[in-house]
Formats: structure tokens, sequence, C-alpha cells
């Protein structure tokens, strides 16, 4: 197995006694989609944002594609799309995305079609000369992931990317990131839908900063002698509520 | 640090503005409108005006700059895109500079508007005449925008960030000399003032109101200004993290 991101013996505290994550141990395979499920306030985003090299460790380390997490050269090969929006409201789509272009390093010859392809991916095309304000939630997130899409990273972050989607563009974003780990990048994708973390190649449950799980869901379901993620995840998370 | 990526950010910024009108008249409408009402305030009181209408020229465009650009900035840290930027291939001076080269020719703009209002239509007489004038309100300005742009740092909400006008502009206002003579203040507020930048822009201002030639003394107040806009420029960079701690 070729390993995108291995995380070892990770731990983070935040002020001084709150331990957000405790001793995590994970090797994510390249080119799947990899879900991250867990309770609120279970960790999940605190482990995206210390994969991406947001947020500083207390005690461990995490390689990705062999380097640092946070070292310069990542900052090429991977996107994060944060739990927040991420864009500017008052820019046009458009707009919006030929400022990421340029933070990305893309030259503005290879913009134009970048930003198409973008556009097409998320189904926003027809939208690119709307302000941001002006388009709805769903479409505003549309508007998040085509920027995480930018330059087709190695590495996808996603944090609670469908949030607020209806179920008939959730199912095409979801083919979408297949279609992505297809091409061979990588996706970590959070969420608190089971039917979503279903569709994953991999699943990461955690709880209370621990680590609970890391399987596919059927191994999961086997594991669990479950019909489905969602019971599973009960069983291992919601019986200790 | 590129350059192409710190003029994206200034360009995106300009942008950002453009779409947005209210904060546009805040801007270039404001202080012109309060410096005409400041004219009728005074209205049998024309020396007075004369004298105080060069140093408003500098503490409006401060006040409005300073808000202005904390806001902007702290918006760009609670939204989320200041993290997506530091995940990316970007320098944190492409981001700041950005800010500063944007708000600063705002800055010009405004004290070029503000000024062309108060010299020709409202007839202030300044010894020094238009280009000193302009050129300490535009400094005054950009140091309004340094200052939001380090202070933006200090704040996790837009009503945080406007506490800070009473916080920090306002013991600045009450103790720079715009109301009662700094050395007829008690002298605690004369130390406190004296570390305070906002007098070296109304020092500035006096200078330019009281002597037709440029003064040492005025080179010496716009040099201490600029310093402080470099520093706040510098220690605001310092307050965007790569990576935050835990």
């Amino acid at each position: 197995m070729n390993t995108a991101v291995k995380v070892k013996d990770l731990s983070v505290i935040i002020g001084n006694h709150f331990r957000a994550l405790d001793n995590i141990n994970l090797e994510l395979p390249v080119g799947k989609t990899i879900g991250v499920i867990g309770p609120s306030g279970a960790g999940k985003t605190t482990l995206i944002r210390c994969i991406v090299g947001r947020l500083r460790i207390t005690s461990g380390d995490i390689m990705i594609f062999g380097q640092s997490a946070g070292s310069p050269e990542l900052r090429e090969q991977l996107s994060y799309m944060t739990q927040e929006l991420s864009v500017y409201p008052d820019l046009t789509v458009i707009e919006n995305l030929r400022y990421f272009v340029t933070m990305a390093g893309k030259s503005k010859k290879s913009a134009h079609e970048i930003i198409d392809g973008v556009l097409k991916d998320v189904d926003m095309t027809n939208r690119a000369g709307n302000l941001v304000r002006n388009l709805s939630t769903g479409q505003k997130q549309r508007v998040s992931l085509a920027i995480a899409l930018i330059g087709r990273p190695k590495l996808m972050v996603l944090d609670e990317p469908t949030v607020g989607l209806d179920p008939v563009l959730r199912d095409k974003l979801w083919k979408l990131f297949a279609r992505l780990a297809g091409e061979g990048i990588t996706l970590i994708i959070t969420s608190h839908t089971m039917d979503e973390a279903e569709r994953c190649d991999d699943l990461v449950l955690i709880r209370d900063g621990k680590l609970v799980s890391h399987s596919t869901p059927s191994e999961l379901r086997k594991r669990t002698n479950s019909k489905t993620v969602e019971e599973s995840f009960l069983k291992l998370v919601g019986g200790q509520e | 640090m590129s350059i192409v990526k710190t003029l994206a950010t200034s360009r995106r910024v300009l942008n950002q503005l453009l779409h947005d009108p209210r904060t546009l008249a805040m801007m270039f409408v404001v202080p012109p409108v309060l410096l005409t009402i400041m004219k009728y305030v005074f209205q049998d009181q024309s020396r007075v005006f004369d004298h105080i209408a060069p140093m408003l020229l500098g503490v409006f465009p401060l006040t409005m700059m300073f808000l202005i650009t904390s806001i902007v900035t702290l918006r760009e840290r609670t939204s989320g895109t200041l993290d997506r930027l530091m995940t990316m291939p970007i320098s944190k001076f492409d981001f700041i500079f950005g800010y500063a080269i944007v708000f600063c020719f705002l800055g010009f703009l405004q004290a070029t508007i503000t000024g062309f209002v108060m010299f020709n239509i409202l007839g202030v007489n300044v010894a020094a005449g238009y280009l000193p004038t302009i050129i300490a309100a535009v400094l005054t300005a950009s140091l309004g925008t340094a200052l939001g742009l380090f202070m933006s740092a200090f704040a996790s909400s837009e009503f945080q960030a406007i506490q800070y006008m009473p916080a920090f502009i306002f013991p600045q206002l009450l103790t720079c000399g715009l109301f009662v003579a700094r050395d007829s203040m008690a002298t605690p507020l004369q130390w406190f003032s004296n570390i305070m930048p906002l007098i070296y822009s109304v020092d500035a201002m006096k200078q330019v109101t009281d002597n037709s030639a440029w003064t040492s003394a005025l080179t010496g107040d716009l040099v201490v200004v600029v310093a402080f806009v470099v520093g706040a420029l510098i220690f605001g960079s310092l307050t965007i993290r790569r990576r935050e701690k835990s």
C-alpha cells in the first residue's frame, strides 16, 4: 500500500489540560476517499488541521508523502476546504477562483483552463459572474470546493464539504470524489452523515480524541456484526454516550 | 515573497471594496461631510476652524481607515479564508503588504478628496499649502491602516474590533492636543500621548498649519509616523501564524 498520510503517536493538548487528540496512529492510503467520522467535538477538525499543518501538535508526528506536515514543499500538493465557507462573499465566483489560482502559484496562461475545469466539476459554470453573497448555501459550498480543486492537488482535505447540500447535489459530489480518487488523488473528508460514510473507501472513527476504528466500511460492519455503518457507529460510539 | 501574489491580494481587496458601495461612501464621503459639519459648527469662529480643520483632516481618515481595515482583516481571519491561504504556497508578507498597498492607496484618495474639499470648498487657509498637508494626511491614513491591520489580531469578532475605537483610538484623540494644548494637560497624560502615534500626526498637521515652509519638526513628526506604520505592519504580519498554537 502506498501511504499518503502517516500519523504516529499524535497527541494534541489544547490549553493546559484538554486532550483534543490522544495518541493517534494511522496510515492513510493514496488514491482513496477516507472518511473521518465521529460525534461533535470528537477531534475530527483538530486532526485535519494538524494534517494540513495549521495546528501545532503537542507530540508525535505526521508525514505526508514522506514529508513533515506543514512543510513548505507540501503547500503545492494539498488543498484544504475549511468548515467555514472560506470564500470571499463580496467577490464574484470567477474573481474568487482567479485569486486562488494565483495564490496556488499557477500561471496566468493556465488559469483560464483551470477555472473552466473546476467550474464544470462543481456544476457552477453558469454562475461564474455572480457575487458569492447572492448564491445559496449549497452554491457557496460548491465554490469553496471548486477552490479546493484548483490544480488537482495530490491530497484534498475537506471539512464537512456537503453540509447543507440537497441529496441530489451530495450524490453528485460523492461521485466527483470517487472520480478524483480514481485519478490518484487522496481525499480526507469529515462527515456527520452515515450514508456518506458508507461511500468512503476507508473510515476513521474518532471519539473523545481517541481512535476507535480504522477500516473499510464493510470490515467495520462485519466486525460489529451490523447491517449498516450507522449501526456500527452506534454500537461503537452511541452505546458509550 | 512574490510581487505577483502581493499585487493579486491588493487587486482582490480592491475588487471586494468596489462591490461594497457603503464602505466606499464611508471612506470618501464621510470625512468631507464631517469636515463640512465642523465648518458650520464653528461658523462664527472661522479662525478656530482654520486651525483645527487640518488636524481633523488627519484624525478623520485615521479613524475611518482604522475601523475599515481592522474589520476587513478580521473577516479574513474569522471566515476561514486566512486558514485556507496559510496552507497555500504564499508568504504572509504577500498577504499583509497586499492589504497595506491597497489601503494606503485608498488613504491617498481619501486624503486628496477631503483635502480638496477643505481647501477649495470650505476655503481653509493652511500656511504650508496643499502638498505638505496632503502628504501628512496620507501618512496619517496609512497609520490608521497599519494600526487596523495590527489590532485586528486581538479581536475575535467584529463587535470586539469596533470596541478598539473607544479603547485604543479615543484616548489618543483626547490627549493629542486637539481639544486642549498638550502642555496644559496632567504630566502622566503628556507621557501617555508621547508614546502614542496619533500625537505625531496631529503635530505634523499643526506644523503645516503654522509654518509656510517645510520644517525639520514636520520631517521629524512624519518620520515617527512612518516608523509606527512600518512597526505596525511588521508586528501585524507576526500575528499571522502559519501554524497556530494548540
